[in-house]
């Protein structure tokens, strides 16, 4: 941590720029003798940070290769890991907007198990099944938008209200298929799940990798380089200063909360696509775990204010690495859970031991 | 206390305690990141003494306190001697042990706690098996409350106290561990007039009963009342000591940065009184009579408007009435003689009112992030490209101007506000306000926890924006700084101006007119 105390060195050369009445321009210019960091150092270290976890990745994936036989880094597993990484991933940038605010989403597993209800039966719908998408969705987009106006505007506490609507909205993805999986064999965009775009003859890449590059790159775009993206970091960093910075707080909120429920409900397209099958109760169980734990190991402060996307892509690579690997290796299902658990506690402990070693030495 | 050093009968402080310091620092550096932030410091505190630290923000104070309580350890090399002897310090336990307690501006006390249970922290009573002895506490620690007056009893939940009540229940707990060296760090920075008296009068209480107080302040009038000794750092250096007698205010601050202060503070804009155009006029504005009763008052172009008052008296709450901060029950605000509303922050910013909290950390600053995107907040939706897409180079240029004329110091705009020392941090927030260009700047407190170089920097950019034109409105409690760079100063009580110096016709603005006027005298 970069030590907040005023007192930490400032060697603020008095003769060259605190003159009271005298040179003027000569600041920017003068020596700066340890106030803060140069702009070197500054951008080293963001970079580093958001790198963060990524040798833990690489180490991970190396690891897997020479132990699992190498079978872990060739083509075709490594588009399996894209895939299995690319639901978790599209969820948890919607996570990562809303942590950053220093809120949290717990309903994103059951709002994708009810979008990908929807999209099923629209799918059906005897005018043809161009309106599954859309459905799907609008669902999530609604539910998204109905938790972030009780967070908003009903001032309620973000874990109370996604804990009530986790609960709910699981009860109405059973409620729509009234307990039963839907299944269509003939699903009209089952190409997302199943099919890649050809780079060229014999190696394609999945939509659902190319779905989920997108929204990491917009979340991006919409973080780093818009007016929306800045108000996003000044909500979770200091509330009482946004709304005196004329920030219209509820706002932003209502949309970071409206985009976790639409990246739910693109997660349900995504899901359902695979499958050709939506399924209430069990579709999406504990996906929300997977993204937070992707935003945490991606080193996003679960305070708000501080997180880069980036970290949340490589946390989400780290989850369905691990996961991929395991199976590799031939570890029992049990024991994955086990092992998954301990990594992520492990590696977020030495981040944590990583940063203040760096502000110490 | 038991085993002090000092003969408490005949205590004089005129001639404090000779013989061994109870607590010596020599030769102490500190390094970190490879930067010095103290090098080669020394310091001596006798028992019965009341030693003022000073020293610009960053000149190494806080560490210094910090090596004293065990949160750092020192390089090596330097010594520390407890009645002369050397200790090794090398956590807060061994600090502890050696009797040394830190009271800080922030306090450390579990605010859902009682007062016994938050003096026997960490050190509680217990019966066999575990049970916790609330009753031997309470009855134990009674007598340390009642020898620092305490208004209230061991019972008495923590939360439910005053900031100041707080200070007191951690110098009981400082006693009660049987501490005989006191640092108490900027004590009185959230403390009303009245509660400053009080916890002056037990400092001196303290100083009669033979213990060792190093007191940090930025305050003048404070060190003039309680110092038997000035110690001061500058630049993480040891710049010297001033005894009872030498203490005065150029000498410390000639010490403190170095060189003579000639013109301490700047008044060269002259608002147009002949030709006066009024910026902003507000009408019986007020919150229902809560904390604002209705105020009217308005403010000249290029004028600088003092609102002095005790605490209390309602002078932020109606700062933030006129911000939208708050809601206004009733009452009318003219901007350049329009009748405007002002329904939220938001929309006071859009009509060129700006307002700068009293509170920079808790209300205004964003700490962690860079110095450039929180000078740009303000405006990165007007400079917005396509109403959306962040102007980075423009916002960059913002920043590196604002450097400039502001004069921050820091490596660049990249670094996080919260790195800076409080000085900076403040012009930040102000150039923040400035980009959007406002007409109506009201500043809260806008020299708070301040360096006194930086204090002298932020009066001269006060006066350069008075002389562009723009409507000043200067909330201050330091008396000396509202008389020294306002034209015209009103007086608020309880919620109502109650008075108004200056100005053609008027009193002259001094500390003793203005005050006779928040105290509810009439000023002879």
């Amino acid at each position: 941590m970069q030590p907040i105390d005023s007192d930490v060195p400032t060697k603020a050369v008095p003769t060259a720029a605190s003159g009271v009445s005298t040179s003027s321009a000569a600041t920017a210019e003068a020596p700066f003798g340890g106030a803060g960091l140069s702009a070197r150092q500054v951008r080293l270290r963001s970079t580093l940070q958001a790198a963060g976890m990524l040798p833990v990745l690489i180490l991970l994936a190396i690891g897997f290769h020479l132990f699992g036989g190498h079978r872990f880094l060739t083509g075709q597993n490594l588009s399996i890991v894209a895939q299995q990484a690319s639901i978790n991933c599209v969820l948890a940038a919607g996570m990562t907007f809303v942590i950053l605010t220093g809120g949290i989403d717990l309903s994103v597993g059951s709002i994708l198990a009810a979008s990908a209800m929807g999209a099923l039966i629209a799918s059906l719908w005897s005018i043809g099944g161009g309106f599954a998408v859309p459905v799907c969705l609008l669902i999530g987009l609604v539910i998204g938008g109905l938790n972030g106006g009780l967070i908003a505007y009903g001032k309620l506490p973000p874990f109370i209200v996604t804990l009530g609507s986790l609960t709910a909205v699981r009860g109405l993805a059973r409620l729509m298929g009234a307990d039963n999986t839907i299944f269509n064999p003939n699903l009209s965009y089952a190409w997302i799940g199943n099919d890649g775009l050809t780079i060229f003859p014999g190696v394609a890449i999945p939509w659902l990798a190319i779905i989920a590059v997108a929204v990491i790159l917009v979340s991006w775009y919409v973080l780093k380089r818009t007016v929306l993206g800045v108000r996003i970091y000044a909500v979770g960093g200091n509330p009482a200063a946004a709304r005196l910075s004329g920030i219209n707080v509820p706002l932003i909120l209502m949309f970071v909360y409206s985009l976790s429920g639409l990246l739910a409900g693109l997660g349900g397209v995504m899901s359902s696509a695979r499958l050709y099958a939506a399924n209430g109760l069990q579709l999406g169980q504990s996906y929300e775990l997977d993204a937070i734990a992707a935003v945490i190991l991606g080193g996003t402060s679960f305070v708000g204010g501080i997180g880069s996307i980036w970290g949340t892509l490589i946390g989400a690579l780290i989850i369905a690495v691990l996961s991929n690997g395991l199976i590799l290796l031939g570890v029992s299902d049990i024991w994955q859970f086990i092992v998954k658990g301990l990594v992520i506690i492990g590696a977020v402990a030495l981040d944590r031991f990583r940063q203040q070693g760096g502000a110490r030495t | 206390m038991d085993n002090t050093t000092v003969d408490q009968g005949n205590y004089d402080p005129a001639n404090p305690a000779p013989g061994v310091p109870a607590i010596e620092m020599r030769g102490i550096s500190k390094t970190f990141t490879g930067v010095k932030a103290l090098r080669d410091v020394r310091l001596k505190a006798w028992g019965g003494e009341i030693m003022a630290l000073m020293g610009e923000n960053g000149a190494g104070k806080s560490t210094l306190m910090k090596i004293l309580s065990g949160a750092h350890r020192a390089d090596a090399g330097g010594e520390i001697l407890i009645d002369g002897n050397p200790i090794v310090i090398d956590g807060p336990q061994s600090a502890r042990r050696a009797g040394i307690a830190i009271i800080y501006q922030e306090l450390a006390l579990a605010p859902n706690l009682t007062v016994a249970e938050n003096i026997y922290l960490g050190d509680e009573i217990s019966h066999a098996g575990g049970r916790i002895d609330r009753r031997a506490m309470e009855t134990s620690c009674a007598p340390v409350l009642e020898r620092l007056g305490a208004p209230f009893g061991p019972r008495a939940l923590v939360g439910t106290l005053s900031i100041a009540e707080q200070q007191m229940v951690e110098i009981a707990r400082a006693l009660h561990g049987k501490s005989r060296i006191l640092v108490l760090d900027e004590p009185t920075t959230a403390l009303s007039s009245r509660e400053t008296d009080r916890l002056f009068r037990l400092v001196k209480q303290l100083r009669t009963e033979g213990i060792a107080i190093i007191y940090i302040s930025h305050r003048m009038a404070e060190v003039y009342e309680l110092a038997d000794r000035v110690t001061v750092l500058r630049d993480g250096s040891y710049a010297g000591d001033l005894g009872k007698r030498d203490i005065n205010a150029e000498a410390i601050v000639r010490m403190m940065v170095g060189r003579d202060l000639s013109s301490f503070y700047t008044k060269e804009h002259d608002p147009d009184v002949v030709h006066p155009h009024l910026v902003l006029e507000v009408d019986g504005l007020t919150d229902g009579g809560r904390r604002v009763k209705p105020c009217s008052f308005s403010i000249n172009r290029g004028e600088v408007l003092g609102l002095a008052g005790l605490v209390g008296a309602g002078r932020t709450e109606l700062a933030r009435l006129i911000f939208g901060a708050d809601r206004a029950t009733g009452g009318t605000i003219r901007l350049d003689g329009v009748p405007v509303t002002v329904s939220g922050p938001a929309e006071a910013l859009e009509r060129g009112i700006a307002y700068l909290t009293e509170d920079r950390k808790a209300l205004g600053l964003f700490l962690d992030m860079s110095c450039g995107a929180n000078i740009n907040l303000g405006v990165i939706a007007r400079d917005a490209k396509g109403g959306m897409a962040l102007d980075l180079k423009r916002a960059a240029q913002r920043a590196t101007d604002a450097f400039r004329s502001l004069r921050v110091r820091a490596a660049s705009p990249l670094v996080t506000v919260g790195s800076l020392s409080g000085g900076n941090q403040q012009k930040i927030l102000l150039a923040r306000l400035l980009e959007t260009g406002p007409k109506v700047l009201i500043l809260d407190e806008p020299t708070r926890g301040v360096d006194v170089g930086a204090k002298s920097e932020i009066y001269r950019i006060i006066d350069e924006l008075a002389r562009k034109g723009i409507a000043i409105l200067v909330i201050s409690s330091e008396l000396p700084e509202i008389v020294g760079i306002c034209d015209r100063v009103l007086v608020m009580r309880e919620g109502a101006i109650v008075g108004s110096v200056g100005g053609a016709g008027g009193e002259a603005i001094t500390q003793q007119n203005i005050m006779a006027h928040a105290a509810g005298m009439e000023a002879a």
